[in-house]
């Protein structure tokens, strides 16, 4: 079964249509999503502008990873629940929205970065963890999450938006490859 | 009552501006979303810290005085970002029950900051002061939890 087949599946399912159809569960969803911007994204950048010795210079990087850190995964687990409830209600559009794709893949580099920097440079961290602005690699890591995040918010929010919708044909040839439209050949 | 000055609001050329751009209003409300990520930070950090979560061995006093400059840009960013999306659709607002609890828990929310929650978050620990810290983090977090809310609700009236 391919993902579009499987998204479609997926929206003919009851769960889906109810949270589609409902008149206030979709948006109380997508207003938590927003809401728990302001603890995930929030925290993940007062972290960033540590690593890049912005503020709180006076406060370890450990320090911000062993008591910031729990706060941050909570926001996270949030918003990865309430994103999976968000797709589950519009599958289809979504999946093949250029927002959306752009979006997972800034997600992607934004683990990569996370796993770069948890393996790769917070083991050193004794040699700078009190460092009022931390070696280029640590600043590098906090400036490269300090875009992702950002670009992720910008796209997500764009998803809302319809212009690139694979049901709105003509679209440049890269948006129907990029979004994977299933555009019928000209009669 | 009202109306005649939320109709001369949608007027003004900078909502019109606005309204005949196709990238104009999504692109101003980025930027006021990524502004909140920023203000979400900053005031979490202070008002959980003063909820016992966090930084627990720093002082409030010193969370809030670095906090500070980003609050204060956020601040900025929120407002000067949020005007031209309001001159947009000023006469929506003006029927919207959403933008009316959002604009007075935000006059509160302002108001509250910048006296009774900044000085007791510079005020020394000398005294016993958690039980007021906690009352003046919650009432922070619920005011502009209200405010980003409301804000999002607008969108869907």
């Amino acid at each position: 079964m391919s993902l579009l087949a499987f998204c479609e599946w997926l929206a003919a399912t009851n769960g889906s249509t109810a949270l589609r159809e409902s008149l206030y569960m979709y948006p109380l969803v997508e207003s938590t999503h927003v809401m728990f911007l302001l603890l995930f994204v929030g925290l993940t950048t007062i972290w960033d502008l540590r690593l890049l010795g912005f503020t709180l210079t006076q406060v370890p990087v450990s320090e911000m990873t062993d008591r910031i850190l729990p706060m941050v995964r909570w926001g996270f687990a949030i918003m990865v629940f309430t994103g999976v409830l968000l797709f589950y209600g519009i599958p289809v559009r979504t999946y093949q929205s250029v927002w959306f794709r752009g979006k997972m893949i800034f997600l992607i580099l934004a683990s990569i970065n996370i796993a770069y920097f948890h393996y790769r440079v917070l083991p050193n961290a004794a040699a700078w963890d009190r460092d009022t602005r931390p070696p280029r690699a640590v600043r590098r890591a906090g400036a490269a999450s300090l875009i992702l995040w950002a670009l992720i918010i910008v796209f997500g929010r764009f998803i809302a938006y319809n212009w690139f919708d694979c049901d709105i044909q003509p679209q440049p040839a890269f948006v129907n490859w990029f979004a994977g439209c299933v555009v019928p050949p000209p009669q | 009552m009202l109306l005649p000055f939320f109709q001369w609001c949608e007027s003004l050329w900078l909502g019109r501006a606005v309204v005949g751009s196709l990238w104009l209003f999504p692109v101003i409300e980025s930027v006021h979303l990524l502004a909140l990520s920023v203000l979400g930070g900053s005031i979490l950090l202070v008002d959980l810290r003063m909820l016992g979560f966090g930084l627990k061995h720093y002082s409030v006093a010193a969370l809030a005085r670095d906090a500070r400059p980003f609050m204060i840009g956020a601040i900025v960013t929120l407002i000067s970002t949020g005007l031209p999306l309001f001159l947009a659709e000023s006469i929506k607002c003006y029927y919207s029950p959403a933008f009316w609890v959002k604009m007075t828990t935000l006059a509160i929310a302002i108001v509250y900051t910048f006296t009774i929650r900044t000085r007791v978050t510079r005020a020394e620990p000398v005294r016993n002061t958690a039980r007021l810290q906690m009352l003046v983090g919650a009432l922070s977090i619920a005011l502009w939890v209200t405010v980003a809310a409301a804000g999002r609700w607008i969108g869907f009236s």
